[in-house]
């Protein structure tokens, strides 16, 4: 039977003996009996790793098309990045990966030490002074982020515009049942950018909820949504696109009380939607109210520089019912990634690769806009784009699956006129090649005229 | 046996690159200096501010470090060269199963069609995900004794909040939400921080002398505002909840229902299963029990299971096999009454496909046996020390157990935090100290199975010769002055709190 249970039998049996037992089955004596399983578990028995891995094998080959994975043209919060090999072999390393949460500072500071640099990197991107050590993924954050808000105005209402990823909004729908928060939505206009300007109603909200650019790819007006945010007397949340941060003036230049984002497009495998990477950054004034887990600096007994978690009197092993969020495990060998990729980039691979990322979305807007009933939607975009088409989207989603490509994802827009639209939001990562985005736009004007 | 003894699972505490500090990533930048590479390509650039409005468009670049390759993993290697880690040597921190992970599991996390899928494929084109995920719902629900799980959530808390939230529905479609959640005073904290997201009360009820929920107690506080308790079984004790079945009734009776936190499920596995005893919803955690790696502090994942009756509340975007024009192929479904998404995508996906192969491997056979040799292990560990600190509670313990340096204490001033310190001079990582806060001077203990005889003798043997260190003058300086041979020495946490520096860009506190 393979096992990683290293006793042999004969010690098995020596251990027991010093507990003067003669059986494993004694040591549950305290069990109740009618709790005991009276047989195995209904489950097959053991196999050796070959066979896993043989099962594995199939298992990935029908998550392939042709061999391999789509080619992706699809964003909506997952990004078909490059990843260098220095980051895998880096970030692979069992130091980080097989160590847990650093409540031993003095054999942590590997971790440590890779953390204070994350909050560092994510606070210059974000523009925001306080960046915690990682939420589970940009939905939580948002989640986190609402709640920080509600904590420091006592309010418990959120507008939030919807132009924020839709999976994001869901995921607060449900968490604000426990929290019983009331949501109310800002509609988008004709060019999917979130109307600011003719709010009329409740001045109670705690949070102003935008996305930058949105889900849409529009580059939504931080300016105005500042504005409506100080009439409130409300916080201003903004779920960025990391990626975008290179180019675009960062939420926290704009005004941003608070920044979250989904962390994935930093070097983390598509990984079919997790493990990714919750980003949250904050102005100083908040900080009591910050979820989850903060590295800073100190001195070690010798007066050397060391790193430690701290403000810890905010967490549940603490203030437990009192807590500022029951985030425990979060995604720290994910922001380890995140560092080690934002290292390896730099100052000018970040703004290199935006720019790529922009160029070739631009390529794909001009060469999609030549094709009969095929519509940008925004005027204004770093990297993702939405487009009308003449016919069901995710029927174009399907035949371009079987094409072998990702074709994007599907928007559904309710208008502020009152009319409800989809779309199809895509995007082109420096990943994409000419030659793909060439075959791409030629399979899709295929499918969009057979379709019609 | 015991003078075969060699070695056995000390590391090497002493970093091989001496004891300087490591310079910050941005301390190592130079202008001008770089690492990436960018695709050659013939597509044109553009000027930004054709689609973005100049009062958006960046002008001053953002200062991200400017480093080689080289440099780039030098500094990430010096800085894993300061870094404990199962691979390295035991792990005893109890409450967090700090089991070795194995290989074969990364080669499934690396793999094609597991690591480049983008979540929002077209279900056709993803059906091994989705009979992967399928399959781990049945593994979570047999070793549990449930009939339906999610995966989606990404922590054994994010578990918690979402089953409360299932409790929280399932109360309200009976008509009445209720307000308390009980929950005993040993518990973890994320359990009270989950039950306040939910929009309940937490109501803390004492443990008796035995380590165990006090039945008595429980049901002066059970009444109709009871949506329910979380309990872990066997407890942050180690102890098995002797009266869970009993428990379990008294709860349901008030028509609350039974909530089991699964960071213990490690101790029962094909022994005994939360369902037979009475819980209605059930997370675990899969990084502990089931080999994930903790990753530093996550990722993990935190999937949660259920009865029959709270099946239509689970969740969605669920995957299930349906059959549709006369072949069966899985697709994505949302649960009838379903308390909607609790996860941007589907969930830890990766540790999910880990967690699968770890279950795989070990089968039916293989899990139980784990158990019993992770209570084994706590057991024979707790024995070899016992005299030389005191067991508050002496029943036989599952899979971690609780010692005290109470005594320690009092009689020279050592602290159980002066035996952890001390343990990593000597090549282990520490208990979990200071929890759960029932017993004083706390060390919490959790071999696993996966260390060895010699390995625990040798833990063994430095615990009491530290608790021996305890009693002599000498000794106690030794201890209060632990670790000396770690990267670093003991850290001035109350200047980390008291003059925070929690980036780069802030000011140096020291």
């Amino acid at each position: 039977m393979p096992s990683f249970v290293p006793h042999s039998d004969f010690e098995t049996k020596e251990m027991l003996r010093d507990l003067q037992m003669e059986s494993l089955e004694e040591l549950f004596q305290l069990v109740d009996p009618k709790l005991r399983l009276k047989e195995q578990l209904r489950l097959p028995k053991g196999v050796s790793e070959f066979e896993v891995l043989d099962k594995f094998l199939n298992i990935g080959q029908r998550n392939l098309t042709g061999g391999k994975a789509l080619t992706t043209f699809a964003g909506g919060g997952a990004y078909d990045h490059e990843i260098p090999s220095v980051l895998k072999a880096l970030g692979g390393r069992s130091e980080f990966v097989t160590a847990y949460t650093p409540y031993q500072p003095e054999v942590a500071q590997g971790v440590l030490q890779a953390l204070f640099e994350f909050q560092t990197l994510i606070s210059r991107i974000s523009g925001l002074e306080i960046s915690n050590a990682s939420i589970y993924d940009g939905a939580s954050s948002l989640v986190e982020a609402i709640n920080l808000s509600c904590a420091a105005t006592s309010r418990s209402s959120i507008l939030i515009s919807e132009g924020v990823n839709e999976r994001y909004i869901q995921t607060v729908e449900t968490f604000s049942k426990g929290t019983g928060l009331a949501l109310q939505r800002l509609r988008l206009n004709d060019k999917l950018e979130t109307d600011f300007v003719n709010y009329e109603g409740d001045s109670e909200i705690a949070a102003l909820v935008v996305g930058y650019p949105n889900y849409f790819g529009a580059v939504e007006n931080l300016i105005s949504a500042r504005d409506l945010a100080d009439k409130l007397g409300a916080l201003l949340v903004v779920v960025y696109d990391p990626i975008s941060m290179a180019v675009l003036k960062n939420p926290g230049e704009l005004g941003a009380d608070v920044a979250v984002a989904e962390g994935q497009p930093f070097g983390i495998p598509l990984s079919f939607g997790g493990p990714y990477l919750g980003l949250f950054s904050t102005k100083k004034e908040f900080v009591r109210l910050v979820p989850g887990r903060l590295v800073g600096e100190t001195k070690d007994t010798d007066g050397k520089t060391a790193y430690v978690t701290t403000l810890r009197t905010r967490e549940q092993d603490i203030r437990r019912e009192r807590a500022t969020s029951n985030v425990c495990t979060n995604q720290t060998l994910m922001a380890v990634w995140a560092t080690i990729y934002l290292s390896w980039l730099g100052k000018a691979g970040f703004i290199e690769t935006a720019k790529r990322c922009h160029d070739n979305t631009r390529y794909l807007v001009e060469k999609m806009s030549a094709i009969d009933g095929v519509t940008l939607c925004n005027q204004s975009y770093v990297r993702e784009v939405s487009f009308q088409l003449p016919i069901a989207v995710d029927l174009v989603i399907d035949k371009m699956a079987e094409q072998g490509y990702l074709a994007g994802v599907k928007g559904t827009v309710r208008h502020s006129s009152g009319i409800t639209t989809e779309c199809l939001i895509l995007t082109a990562t420096e990943k994409r090649t000419q030659d793909e985005m060439d075959g791409f736009v030629e399979t899709l004007e295929k499918v969009v005229r057979s379709g019609k | 046996m015991e003078n075969k003894i060699v070695g056995g699972g000390v590391a090497s505490s002493s970093p091989l690159v001496g004891k300087s500090s490591e310079p910050t990533i941005f301390e190592l930048s130079v202008a001008g200096r770089t690492a990436y590479s960018l695709r050659s390509t013939e597509v044109p650039k553009r000027d930004l501010s054709e689609s973005v409005p100049q009062d958006f468009v960046r002008d001053t670049p953002i200062d991200l470090p400017e480093v080689s390759e080289r440099d780039l993993v030098a500094h990430f290697t010096r800085l894993s060269s300061r870094q404990y880690s199962v691979d390295l040597g035991a792990y005893p921190l109890g409450s967090c199963t700090m089991k070795y992970n194995p290989k074969f599991a990364d080669a499934v996390a690396n793999m094609a069609g597991i690591a480049d899928v983008h979540p929002l494929t077209p279900a056709r084109q993803v059906q091994g995900w989705l009979e992967l995920m399928v399959l781990l719902e049945r593994y979570i629900c047999e070793i549990t004794g449930m009939s339906e799980a999610t995966l989606q959530p990404a922590a054994g808390a994010a578990g918690e909040l979402t089953g409360l939230l299932i409790m929280g529905a399932h109360h309200r479609a009976c008509g009445n939400k209720r307000s308390k959640v009980i929950i005993p005073d040993s518990s973890h904290g994320t359990n009270p921080a989950s039950v306040t997201l939910s929009g309940y009360e937490a109501v803390t009820v004492p443990s008796n002398d035995r380590g165990l929920v006090d039945l008595e107690h429980l049901k002066k506080v059970l009444d109709d505002e009871v949506a329910g308790m979380m309990l872990t079984n066997p407890n942050t004790l180690g102890l098995f909840e002797e009266e869970i079945y009993e428990i379990a009734q008294a709860v349901h009776e008030v028509g609350g229902l039974m909530y089991y936190d699964g960071a213990n499920l490690n101790a029962i596995m094909g022994i005994s299963r939360p369902g037979d005893m009475g819980f209605d919803i059930v997370h675990s955690n899969l990084h502990k029990t089931f080999a994930t790696p903790h990753g530093g502090g996550g990722p993990g994942a935190g999937p949660v299971a259920v009865t029959a009756a709270l099946a239509p509340y689970l969740p969605g975007p669920k995957p299930a096999l349906v059959s549709a024009d006369g072949a069966n192929v899985y697709r994505w479904t949302i649960p009838e009454r379903s308390i909607g998404k609790v996860h941007g995508f589907f969930g830890n996906a990766v540790v999910l496909a880990r967690a699968l192969a770890y279950m795989l491997y070990n089968g039916s056979d293989g899990l139980k046996k784990v158990s019993q040799h992770a209570v084994l292990n706590a057991n024979w560990l707790r024995h070899k020390i016992s005299e030389s600190f005191e067991i508050p509670y002496p029943q036989l313990c599952m899979h971690e157990f609780v010692a005290s340096a109470h005594g320690l204490r009092r009689e020279g001033g050592v602290r159980a935090l002066d035996i952890a310190k001390a343990l990593l001079d000597e090549g282990f990582h520490s208990p979990t100290v200071y929890f759960p806060l029932v017993v004083e001077e706390a060390l919490m203990m959790e071999p696993t199975e996966t260390e060895s005889y010699q390995t625990l003798a040798v833990l063994a043997e430095r615990l009491n010769e530290l608790a021996g260190f305890a009693k002599t003058s000498e000794g106690q300086a030794k201890l209060h002055a632990a670790p000396i041979n770690t990267p670093t020495r003991r850290l001035d946490e109350a200047l980390a709190a008291r003059k925070p520096r929690l980036n780069f860009d802030q000011p140096s506190n020291h």
